[in-house]
């Protein structure tokens, strides 16, 4: 069931979310990928760009579900993914802080070491993140990826970011 | 006069490809577009696309449509830029067709793909005629192929599909989006389209219309008001909004004067856009050797359109008595694909529709 407020706002509530967070012991072992995909829609790119087959379609319309054993966080269906909806989730990259990684398709884009303001669902600013990783290879074909660093409590909340210029 | 086998007129995804399907089954093909460049509405969606591999997910439009032209240019298939059809001559199953400015050309083809495309819905309210109001695809044309962004605030008036991913289109040209609004209860388009544009700080407004846009000669701002569920303004939620722009994204119909002229049987059909041509599985009209493909059949999308020009091709070529062998397994692979697209939650609208079409027809 989707939640009414993803409907009619399109923001993720914490009942479509409850579905989508991976487990702690999946969040413990790595970088893992959160698929924010909750309509059953004709698409699939996540699923045929994995290669460790963490995600598995069996009619296109199927939604992404992660399969946390085989999942390495690698990356490589996040910039695939149309509605860029899927995110890296690094629960323990330091004593306290965790990563996100987003897809971010705006100029300019920040580089390796800024400071940027974190956004949440709403576009909301909700603090300032450390950008320690910017992926924009051929393979990311114009999508960039971009690791910003967040309170661990708030991995499941930041989900974009502004550079301010 | 040019005589040719198979006449595709349009361009876009699905004239495209059916222009691809005809000539690999060995017909001999002319496409008409009226524009100056093949690729139809792919050519201004920057965006990656949905749907598989096979009709190249995650591939944004525009190179979707270099993709299609390449493999167009693989094979021996003549192509009439700038020339829009026009009209048809029944009797000698004759195109007319205006060529530049001032030309006219006769095209005889013994069988043809009608592809299109649609054209933008309007919306009525006072002053909906206001410098500044524009269609959302224009917007995206306007942006997306001549580099021109139209307009410094601007308030979307649809969240379908379009109306979320011209917004966000919006955002990355650097125009603000002051809101999107719907007057469903819910967001129609994907809701992963409507979260990316959510994150970006845009509100999405359901259960709200427009009431009045105003302006001293070009759009100032316009009054929204929330409805309630039979679509009633309530009195008293009326908002004033300070917008140089509005993009209107209310739906597109079908555009199908010509299959009109040549009398194909057409039907009202509200799920597939309007009025949309009856046609069989072969994407076959009810007039011999005309055939639909794409938006103009029933507004769908980019990759459905692919799939059904494909099919339209392969059937055109192959009643003239073309087949490289592969006629067979290529048209039921078409038609498996297009039964896959559809069988979600979203597909229900368009099966429904169609199905509604078949009924009708009877
Ligand atoms: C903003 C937006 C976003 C979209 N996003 C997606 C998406 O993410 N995924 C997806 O699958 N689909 C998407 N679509 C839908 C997709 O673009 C259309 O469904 C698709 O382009 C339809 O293809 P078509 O070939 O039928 O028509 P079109 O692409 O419209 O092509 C029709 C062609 O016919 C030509 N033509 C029309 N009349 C004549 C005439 N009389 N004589 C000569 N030529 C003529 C036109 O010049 C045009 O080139 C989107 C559409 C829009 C507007
Ligand atoms: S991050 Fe890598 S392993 Fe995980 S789902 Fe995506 S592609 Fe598969
Ligand atoms: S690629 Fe993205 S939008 Fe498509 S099904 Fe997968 S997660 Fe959803």
């Amino acid at each position: 069931m989707i939640s009414e407020k993803l409907l009619r706002e399109g923001v993720a509530d914490e009942s479509d979310l409850k579905e989508v967070i991976p487990p702690d012991w999946a969040l413990e072992k790595g970088p893992v990928a959160v698929a924010e995909c909750f309509q059953e829609i004709p698409c699939n790119p996540c699923s045929t760009y994995c290669n460790r087959g963490a995600i598995v379609f069996e009619n296109i319309n199927d939604r992404p579900i992660i399969d946390y054993e085989k999942c390495n966080g690698c990356t490589l269906c996040v910039s695939k993914c149309p509605g860029l909806a899927i995110f890296i989730i690094d629960k323990n990259f330091s004593e306290d802080e965790a990563t996100v990684m987003l897809p971010y398709e705006f100029l300019p884009l920040p580089k390796k070491g800024d400071v940027v303001t974190t956004l949440d669902r709403y576009g909301r600013p909700v603090g300032k993140g450390k950008v320690i990783r910017v992926q924009n290879t051929r393979y990311n074909d114009k999508t960039p990826l971009i690791s910003v660093t967040v309170p661990k409590d708030m991995a499941m909340v930041v989900r974009n970011i502004r550079v301010e210029v | 006069m040019i005589k040719t086998d198979v006449a595709i007129i349009g361009g876009g995804p699905a004239g495209l490809s059916a222009a691809i399907a005809a000539a690999d089954m060995g017909a001999h093909v002319t496409l008409v577009d009226r524009n100056q460049e093949l690729g139809g509405q792919l050519l201004k969606q920057t965006h990656m696309f949905f749907g598989s591999r096979e009709e190249y997910a995650s591939t944004r439009g525009f190179d979707i449509a270099n993709i299609l032209k390449e493999e167009l240019k693989k094979r021996n298939v003549d192509v009439l830029l700038n020339t829009t059809v026009v009209g048809y001559y029944k009797d000698d199953g004759v195109w007319g067709m205006e060529h530049g400015e001032d030309k006219f050309v006769k095209l005889k083809a013994k069988k043809t793909v009608v592809a299109t495309g649609a054209m933008e819905r309007h919306l009525l309210f006072p002053n909906n005629d206001l410098p500044g109001i524009y269609g959302a695809g224009a917007v995206q044309t306007l942006m997306n192929q001549y580099g021109v962004v139209p307009g410094k605030r601007v308030l979307m008036v649809g969240a379908g599909n379009i109306g979320l991913i011209v917004s966000y289109q919006l955002l990355q040209a650097g125009v603000e989006v002051a809101a999107i609004i719907d007057a469903a209860p819910t967001i129609g388009g994907y809701l992963v389209h409507a979260s990316k544009v959510r994150r970006q700080g845009v509100p999405i407004m359901t259960s709200y219309t427009v009431k009045k846009a105003y302006g001293n000669g070009v759009l100032e701002g316009a009054t929204i008001v929330k409805v309630d569920n039979r679509f009633q303004p309530i009195p008293g939620t009326e908002m004033d909004m300070d917008i140089d722009t509005m993009c209107i994204a209310v739906g597109l119909n079908p555009l199908v004067e010509l299959l009109w002229q040549a009398g194909c049987e057409m039907r009202y059909i509200p799920q597939l856009g309007g009025h949309v041509p009856v046609k069989d599985e072969n994407y076959e009209t009810t007039v011999e050797g005309i055939y639909v493909a794409g938006d103009a059949a029933e507004i769908e999308e980019a990759t459905s359109a692919m799939v059904e020009g494909r099919i339209a091709g392969l059937n055109a070529a192959y009643t003239m008595g073309f087949d490289n062998g592969h006629y067979c397994d290529e048209r039921e692979k078409a038609i498996k694909r297009l039964q896959d697209l559809r069988s979600g939650p979203v597909g229900v609208k368009i099966s429904n529709g169609l199905l509604k079409l078949a009924e009708e027809a009877v």
